[in-house]
C-alpha cells in the first residue's frame, strides 16, 4: 500500500485480501494467508492498516429481508432538482433513515436517484409528501416500486484484479 | 365567523405544510399550493390524474381540516366524494366550493 498525492495506492496484494474478505469476510488472517500463499502476519498487518485508512468500512451481514420475514418494499425514486439545490437535496436525503442509497446523475437533466424503503405504500407515500417533495430545489419525483428482485450485489475489488 | 379564523385559514402557509400534488404513489407532479388563494388556482392547473388521486385518498379535506382548521370547507369537499366524481367534472365541482369558500372569507378579512 503507497501513497501518492494523499490518495492510497493498493498492490495486488492489497486487493487478493479484500477479494478473499468480500468473498467471506468471516475467514481467519490464517486460512486467508493460506488461500494466498503468504504470511497470516503479512494479511493481519495488510488488513489493519486498510481498516486504518476506511478501505475497508466496515464488516457486516447480509441477509435476506424477505427470509427474515420482513415486508417492506423497497422503491427508487428519481428526483428532479435545481441544479444549484441538487447537493443540498442529496445531503438532507442523505439524513432519512428510510433512504439505503442516494446517487446523482446527470442526463437531460439533473437528478437525484434513490432507493428508499418503507413498510408499506401509505408510508412510502407520506414520506415522499412530507420529507422529499418540500425540500427547497425539489422540482418533481418519479417512483418505481420493486417488484422482484433479480441481483443485489455489492461491487466487488475481484474487477480490479482482472484489468 | 371572527377575524382570527379568517387570517389563519387565508394565510401562507410554510413549505412543510403546504399541500404538495401528486399523480400516483411517490410521482410528484412539481405543483403546490401554500394557501386556499394557491390551492383554488391549482385545482385549475394540475393535471385532473392528481385531483383524482388526492380526492379518492380523502388528501384534500384532510389538509384543510389539518392546516387551516377548516371544518366547514372540509366537509363540503368530503361531500363530493358520494357523488363519484371524476375528470373535468370533478374539476369544475372542486374549484367552485374551494373558490366560493375563498371568496366568502377573502370579502369579510
Amino acid at each position: 500500500m503507497k501513497f501518492k498525492n494523499n490518495t492510497v495506492a493498493l498492490d495486488s496484494t492489497d486487493l487478493k485480501i479484500l477479494n478473499a474478505l468480500q468473498e467471506n469476510a468471516r475467514q481467519t488472517y490464517t486460512a486467508i494467508g493460506k488461500s494466498l500463499g503468504m504470511a497470516h502476519s503479512t494479511v493481519y498487518d495488510r488488513i489493519k492498516r486498510m481498516e486504518q485508512h476506511g478501505i475497508i468500512k466496515e464488516y457486516t451481514a447480509v441477509i435476506d429481508a424477505e427470509k427474515a420475514g420482513a415486508k417492506n418494499i423497497i422503491a427508487i425514486m428519481t428526483i428532479f432538482t435545481d441544479p444549484k439545490e441538487s447537493d443540498t437535496v442529496a445531503e438532507k436525503l442523505c439524513q432519512a433513515p428510510q433512504i439505503l442509497e442516494v446517487y446523482t446523475s446527470l442526463s437531460e437533466e439533473l437528478l437525484i436517484i434513490a432507493k428508499v424503503v418503507a413498510e408499506n405504500q401509505e408510508s412510502l407515500h407520506t414520506f415522499i409528501a412530507n420529507s422529499v417533495a418540500p425540500l427547497p430545489g425539489v422540482l418533481r419525483i418519479r417512483t418505481s416500486m420493486v417488484t422482484k428482485k433479480f441481483k443485489e450485489r455489492q461491487f466487488s475489488i475481484a474487477n480490479n484484479l482482472k484489468s | 365567523m371572527n377575524q382570527k379564523m379568517n387570517s389563519r385559514i387565508l394565510r401562507t402557509l410554510p413549505r412543510e405544510k403546504a399541500f404538495y400534488f401528486f399523480t400516483s404513489i411517490g410521482n410528484y407532479t412539481g405543483d403546490s399550493a401554500a394557501s386556499l388563494k394557491e390551492f383554488v388556482d391549482k385545482i385549475n392547473e394540475v393535471n385532473v390524474k392528481s385531483l383524482e388521486f388526492h380526492f379518492s385518498r380523502g388528501d384534500f379535506e384532510k389538509w384543510i381540516d389539518e392546516v387551516f382548521e377548516d371544518k366547514s370547507l372540509a366537509v363540503e369537499i368530503a361531500g363530493l366524494r358520494g357523488k363519484k366524481y371524476s375528470g373535468a367534472v370533478l374539476k369544475e365541482h372542486l374549484y367552485n366550493i374551494v373558490a366560493r369558500r375563498y371568496s366568502q372569507l377573502s370579502k369579510t378579512f
